[in-house]
């Protein structure tokens, strides 16, 4: 079984980056953007529901969408904006489901965060935590039934979901079923205001992958290139048919659980460790001290991704919402067999 | 030759297995050479090779998965050991499988099998009828068949359905009940059957009351009662057609479940019948359910806590004066 504790980079001296360093970064960047935007239209009240960011999770996340190909299973969370874009979900996606366009994936159905497209392989998360992982099991299961090869699937997790039932059987059941899957769990220390100590007790969390016969691996996810190096490592063992890995990314939740939250209850003294640095800024700072790109490029990314989420935001917000007596409610896609109460 | 319930919901997986390269069943016990806890899939796994497959002990997990693989263009039947012990799957079917089409536009067709109802000696945990909690959810069918053509039919057209079927297989009726042999077409989802004629009563029930039912009207056929007795077949969809048209025939209207009292099935089949039904009515309409308690062990206790043909004949004699 394999173990690797990843170093905490803090101190250590910028080495070159990962070849899809700025590939990343700049989904990250595209991520902070949107988000932020969305907070100021939650903010104005022009966001009914909540908003859920990602904030300080951007490598990890980003990570994640970056290295699945075409044919695989991606299972995003409530954080996971970077790993959704970069797996190829439209900003308009986002935007739609957020104002509540009837144009988006989810018509104004379901909002925020739980959207997908199950038919384009991105699963539509519940808000039941651990649901999806025996979901993507599943999924990959079928795949294998229909004989397709080269395929894995990617579930995300917090170690807030990995304390439910769900997550437990669903771990155990991919073991038992031996699919090609990759869990990335990021630890941001909190579950909505829980921290750790009362969430487990146990010394790692990654200690947990041998108990159910994954290989596990730590990270350090404010490292973006550790975020890659890690995570692509085991989307690529899962591919080459090795047992299903756990990954457990340690980061800081630099936001709210939601933008409701104000997260009062966060420590001045979590706030200093290691894992609270933002992966943002220290992307930004490999960027700088290994001079990957100059200045004047950056901000031309910059603009171009205020521009990309203005585009989304307005083509959004022109469209027409859902309305209650026109809308087909019919849970069923059966026709013959809805129950005649109405 | 004579075939049980039991044993055609055994031929109509096998047929699924063999016409749907799509279709494997999924749960505990249900692969090797066991076939499950009541071998509703003997055999199966040795001739369908690798589409039998046991699961551990993780109900969650195993609808889970079914959901998944029926997104991806599978259609898993899952086999639940005991409906009671799908409470842990309750998530997974109602909260994912039932909200999957309307969220997504893109439709899960699963089909969980809930070995259901009451045996002597089962006890509170392997007895209980789960159909009035599916069906209290949207984006669900619910089948309870009540005969052994029903129990093939039914199988092969929840497998066949784009939507998630809940097939509600009642253990009371698996070596009970026997026919000639398998039909070969069976009546859709969604109407009701009239198993006996009648022109006094109409008891409408399903799954094994339907049975309970017939008993005390040919008894009360003896005392010169004609009751009519309908089996719903499905309880989602609910055909309340049928039953309006019926109570039009009688005027009256008892409706009897297997399940506990508090709201469900038959309080359902009441509120539309009076809603929709209240000038056919001549008198106020009545239902039985088992009684508001755990379901008991010992067999005298558990044949007084759900609805026997004693207290059916009791309730619709009663009717019957008014």
């Amino acid at each position: 079984m394999l173990q690797t504790a990843q170093r905490q980079s803090k101190t250590k001296k910028p080495s070159p980056p990962h070849e899809r360093f700025l590939e990343a970064y700049r989904w990250m960047l595209l991520t902070r953007t949107l988000e932020e935007k969305l907070v100021s239209l939650y903010r104005g009240g022009l966001i009914t529901g909540g908003v859920y960011i990602g904030k300080g999770q951007e490598a990890v996340s980003a990570a994640c969408g970056l290295f699945l190909q075409k044919g695989d299973i991606f299972a995003p969370l409530i954080r996971d904006q970077a790993g959704r874009s970069a797996f190829g979900e439209p900003l308009l996606d986002v935007t739609r489901t957020y104002l509540g366009s009837r144009q988006g994936p989810m018509r104004g159905r379901d909002g925020n965060i739980h959207r997908g497209r199950p038919q384009q392989n991105q699963l539509a998360m519940v808000s039941h935590l651990g649901a999806m992982i025996s979901v993507t099991v599943g999924a990959l299961m079928a795949k294998r039934f229909k004989g397709e090869k080269d395929f894995i699937g990617l579930a995300c997790i917090g170690e807030g979901g990995m304390q439910t039932g769900a997550f437990h059987e669903g771990m155990n059941i991919a073991a038992v079923e031996q699919v090609p899957l990759v869990i990335v769990a990021t630890n941001n220390h909190y579950a909505y205001s829980t921290q750790n100590d009362r969430e487990f007790a146990c010394h790692d969390l990654v200690d947990r992958a041998i108990g159910y016969g994954f290989e596990g691996y730590s990270l350090d996810g404010t490292d973006l290139s550790a975020c890659l190096e890690i995570i692509g490592g085991a989307v690529k063992r899962a591919r080459a048919g090795r047992p299903p890995q756990l990954v457990v990314a340690s980061v800081l939740r630099l936001s709210g659980h939601g933008e409701h939250d104000d997260a009062s209850y966060v420590t001045e003294e979590i706030k200093r460790e290691p894992f609270a640095r933002d992966c943002l800024k220290v992307a930004e700072q490999t960027i700088a001290d290994l001079n990957l790109v100059d200045a004047k490029t950056l901000t031309e990314w910059r603009k171009e991704a205020v521009a990309k989420v203005d585009e989304a935001i307005a083509t959004a917000q022109k469209e027409a919402p859902p309305e209650g007596d026109k809308e087909d409610w019919c849970a069923i896609s059966v026709r013959d067999l809805v129950d005649s109460l109405q | 030759m004579s075939i049980t319930y039991l044993e055609a919901i055994r031929e109509a997986q096998a047929k699924l297995l063999r016409d749907d390269e799509r279709v494997f069943i999924y749960g505990q016990d249900v692969g090797g050479t066991f076939g499950g806890a009541f071998k509703a899939t003997k055999g199966l796994a040795k001739e369908f090779p690798g589409r039998v497959l046991n699961t551990p002990i993780s109900e969650d997990a195993m609808v889970g998965a079914a959901i998944g693989a029926a997104i991806e263009g599978m259609r898993p039947i899952v086999e639940m050991q005991f409906a009671d012990f799908s409470s842990i799957a309750l998530n997974q079917i109602l909260n994912n499988a039932g909200t999957h089409y309307w969220r997504t536009n893109v439709p899960v067709p699963i089909t969980v099998r809930l070995p259901s109802g009451g045996t002597k000696g089962s006890g509170p945990f392997h007895s209980q009828s789960m159909e009035s909690i599916y069906a209290h959810y949207p984006g669900l069918i619910v089948m309870t068949p009540a005969t052994v053509e029903d129990a093939y039919t039914m199988l092969i057209e929840a497998v066949a359905i784009d939507d998630p079927v809940v097939y509600c297989e009642h253990k009371y009726l698996y070596y009970h009940l026997k026919a000639d042999k398998l039909p070969t077409q069976g009546v859709p989802t969604g109407t009701a059957r009239i198993a006996r004629e009648g022109r006094d009563l109409t008891i409408v029930s399903y799954s094994a009351m339907v049975h309970e039912a017939l008993a005390v009207a040919e008894q009360l056929a003896g005392e010169g009662f004609e009751i009519e007795v309908i089996d719903l077949r499905s309880v989602k969809p609910l055909d309340t057609n049928t039953v309006l048209a019926s109570v039009a025939r009688t005027g009256r209207l008892l409706c009897v479940g297997e399940s506990f009292p508090w709201g469900g099935v038959t309080a359902e089949v009441i509120a539309r019948a009076a809603a929709e039904g209240f000038h056919l009515l001549d008198a106020a309409p009545q239902r039985l359910n088992a009684k508001d308690t755990p379901i008991p062990y010992h067999p005298n206790l558990w044949s007084a806590h759900r609805p026997n043909a004693k207290e059916i004949a009791r309730k619709a004699r009663a009717l019957l004066r008014e």
